[in-house]
């Protein structure tokens, strides 16, 4: 009793901040949710309705809402495969026995990860400008023609993409650097000795003893990269033509924006339920291909 | 895990204690003024000779970003943390006025008078039949043109109604301007001063639904589009024109529609052998042979928070700004316009040409309906037109799709009215 009691005050000061500063403020965002809470109510409260379900209801009809939705899952299902892969890619390379100046390139490639990303974004909209940027420069001296990249609703997305892999790619691929290291060099010798070819021993030695650093990754990553907000925030503010808008830039548009803090608290508790499922589905996947084994 | 949480334990209770901080200050406390961009920056000097009549008034300027202030305004509100005066974009007069947020002013005691504003702008600062705010600068939207380009053409001046301004542009493209027509596809203020000119309002019913089925809006669409399906504009957004005044200058178009502090940026940009060779004209009506149509009622106001503890020193500033000297000393510093017609009347400004322009303009300036959600109509409008103009959406499609989601904006206004009415 006093033991158990005595557990209950030394962690009874963190439970404090877990429950003021989370707990609570969850609870009040889901009370929100119910509640049409908006610049009227803001003024008086007599103004504040019970609204059920209607906000998730009229979130789910709204065609913005699946409109951003595919963004994001088009930024998710491209950007995650391209980032890990882009990671690995990279840290193979500098675990390469080959390889020259090690230390060097591991900070180069780790760089844009400590940067700030509105700063970054800057100079990325000048390496984007259709008529002065960098990449327009390059393509033009391959002979095609100049790309929109921020202004056609077709390569809006595939540009946030782009700069969202540069800008997080460094810190997978420190964690794919520590992770291939702590493979055994043995397990290679005796694929050699076997007559493994290089591709070979990637695809039976590296891959499956990456496993669950993989999917740490991933699930890092997915989380992330669902949260997509700060780069068409600075970059496009959700244009061209809506083609940028993230599930998350619309909670913004909505609670901040135009202060309907009811339905912005809807579609935040719909991307949770989203990003549980998601990682879910993620972690049953990677337990299902571990069994057999 | 554990230093973020203490950071961020540490950076709540710091808010915490700002927000106490901020707190309206007694006797003794400046006047808390926001301004945002340039005015913030030229206030202090504007208000010197105030200061120096009045030692026991003290005043601190605190300056906001334009792109932040709407958010910052309403979180002051919430916050319990609102200025003692505030420059107020004046479409956003409805919105702070439906929170009550504001001290209706008595015009006759600062010494200003209705009949000395122009009428469109007036309005915009009234809600409920109240007067909310005071004029500070107006802004409208006219016309800039290459008068050389146009001559070129054998056009001698903008035209005054849509159809001649059609052919003029048909003119200028075979003199050899592709694209004649700047129509930035991201900016919603030239569509907006277009379809003001119409007869019918963008909201019918008070407010209470959208407007935009009306056929006077469709015509506007449909006039918008057509400038791009013809070439006369070209497809393109603010962000893919680097640089506007170089560009004009160039002669990658000979004309485009914008506001007065463009006057001062032309002037300073443009090199010497181009001087002289721009102008303004009112924007052209839709009514065949009209002398020019309506436009935009823009510009910022002062306003006072009804939770100021000092509003009669806060009116002592309003009255000071609202003199047509000082109003005189401000367009001075910023190139801003006057919203007096006695300050118009006094040299340097009477004498101005390109300034005239906009002064034929505003008479026939018109407000834009004051329901809150205002802002957020005004980005679907542009939004929906960009699509229309993008995908060959037709137009009548296109007019309902806009009214059907204005509709959804306002429902809670409706729920609102029909309350206030029911008791």
């Amino acid at each position: 009793m006093t033991r158990s009691l005595a557990g209950w005050v030394f962690v009874a000061p963190s439970l404090a901040v877990i429950g003021l500063f989370f707990v609570l403020p969850v609870a009040a965002g889901l009370a929100l949710s119910f509640s049409d809470f908006d610049l009227y109510a803001l003024a008086d409260l007599r103004n504040l309705r019970f609204a059920g379900l209607d906000n998730y209801a009229h979130v789910l009809a709204l065609p913005l809402f699946w409109k951003a939705l595919g963004n994001t899952l088009y930024f998710v299902l491209v950007g995650v495969p391209l980032s890990i892969g882009l990671s690995l890619a990279c840290a193979l390379l500098l675990q390469s026995p080959l390889a020259r100046c090690k230390p060097f390139f591991r900070t180069a490639l780790f760089a844009p990860v400590v940067t700030t990303v509105v700063a970054v974004a800057v100079i990325w909209r000048y390496l984007f400008h259709v008529r002065y940027g960098l990449l327009n420069a390059w393509l033009a001296d391959l002979g095609l023609a100049p790309v929109d990249w921020l202004g056609d609703p077709a390569w809006a997305m595939p540009s946030i993409i782009l700069f969202s892999v540069w800008k997080g790619f460094g810190a997978n691929m420190i964690i794919f650097v520590a992770a291939l290291q702590a493979i055994p060099l043995e397990l290679y010798e005796a694929a050699r000795i076997d007559g493994a070819g290089r591709w070979r021993q990637f695809l039976d030695i590296t891959l499956p003893m990456l496993g669950p650093t993989l999917l740490l990754v991933g699930v890092l990553t997915m989380t992330g990269y669902f949260q997509l907000f700060a780069e068409p925030y600075v970059m496009t503010q959700g244009g061209p033509l809506e083609s940028t808008v993230s599930v998350l830039y619309l909670m913004y548009e909505e609670g901040f924006r135009w202060w309907n803090l009811g339905r912005a608290s809807a579609v935040a508790f719909l991307l949770f339920v989203l990003m549980i499922v998601a990682t879910r589905g993620l972690m049953h996947l990677a337990r299902r291909t571990e069994e057999p084994q | 895990m554990l230093p973020r949480r203490r950071a961020f334990v540490t950076s709540a209770a710091c808010a915490a204690l700002g927000l106490a901080g901020c707190g309206r200050g007694g006797a003794g406390a400046p006047l808390r003024f926001w301004a945002m961009g340039r005015e913030g920056e030229v206030l202090e000097t504007l208000l010197a000779p105030l200061l120096r009549e009045q030692p026991a008034l003290r005043v601190r300027v605190e300056k906001l970003p334009w792109s932040a202030a709407h958010e910052k305004l309403l979180t002051a509100f919430a916050g319990d943390a609102t200025p003692d005066i505030a420059q107020l974009g004046n479409t956003w007069i409805a919105e702070l006025a439906a929170l009550g947020a504001l001290q209706p002013l008595d015009a006759g005691a600062m010494g200003l008078d209705a009949a000395d504003h122009f009428d469109g702008i007036w309005r915009t600062n009234q809600a409920g039949g109240r007067l909310l705010g005071v004029p500070w600068y107006i802004d409208t939207r006219v016309m800039f043109y290459r008068r050389d380009l146009f001559e070129r053409a054998g056009v001698a001046t903008v035209p005054g109604d849509w159809p001649g301004l059609v052919q003029a542009l048909d003119a200028l493209q075979r003199s050899g301007v592709a694209h004649p027509l700047l129509l930035p596809l991201n900016e919603a203020e030239p569509l907006l001063a277009l379809a003001l000119q119409q007869e019918e309002p963008l909201l019918r019913d008070n407010g209470r639904y959208g407007n935009f089925r009306s056929a006077g809006f469709q015509r506007t669409l449909v006039f918008y589009i057509e400038r791009f399906q013809r070439g006369h504009a070209p497809f393109l957004t603010n962000n893919q024109i680097a640089n506007l005044w170089q560009e004009f200058g160039r002669g990658s178009f000979a004309a485009f529609i914008s506001g007065p502090w463009n006057i001062g940026e032309l002037d300073r940009r443009l090199p010497a052998d181009l001087q002289g060779r721009w102008s303004t004209a009112p924007l052209p009506g839709p009514v065949p042979g009209s002398r020019h149509g309506a436009s935009t009622a823009g510009g910022s106001s002062l306003v006072v928070f009804q939770r100021s503890r000092r509003r009669q020193e806060a009116l002592q500033v309003l009255a000071f700004l609202g003199r047509p000297q000082t109003q005189l000393h401000f367009h001075a510093l910023t190139g801003n316009l006057p919203p007096r017609r006695s300050t118009w009347a006094l040299a340097p400004l009477a004498g101005e040409r390109r300034a005239a322009a906009f002064l034929q303009q505003l008479e026939l300036a018109k407000p834009t309906p004051a329901v809150p959600e205002w802002e957020r109509i005004l980005q679907e409008m542009q939004l929906q037109a960009a699509r229309a103009q993008r995908y060959g959406t037709p137009v009548a499609e296109a007019a309902a799709t806009l009214d059907a989601r204005v509709d959804g904006f306002l429902t809670k206004r409706r729920w609102m009215l029909d309350r206030g009415a029911a008791a």
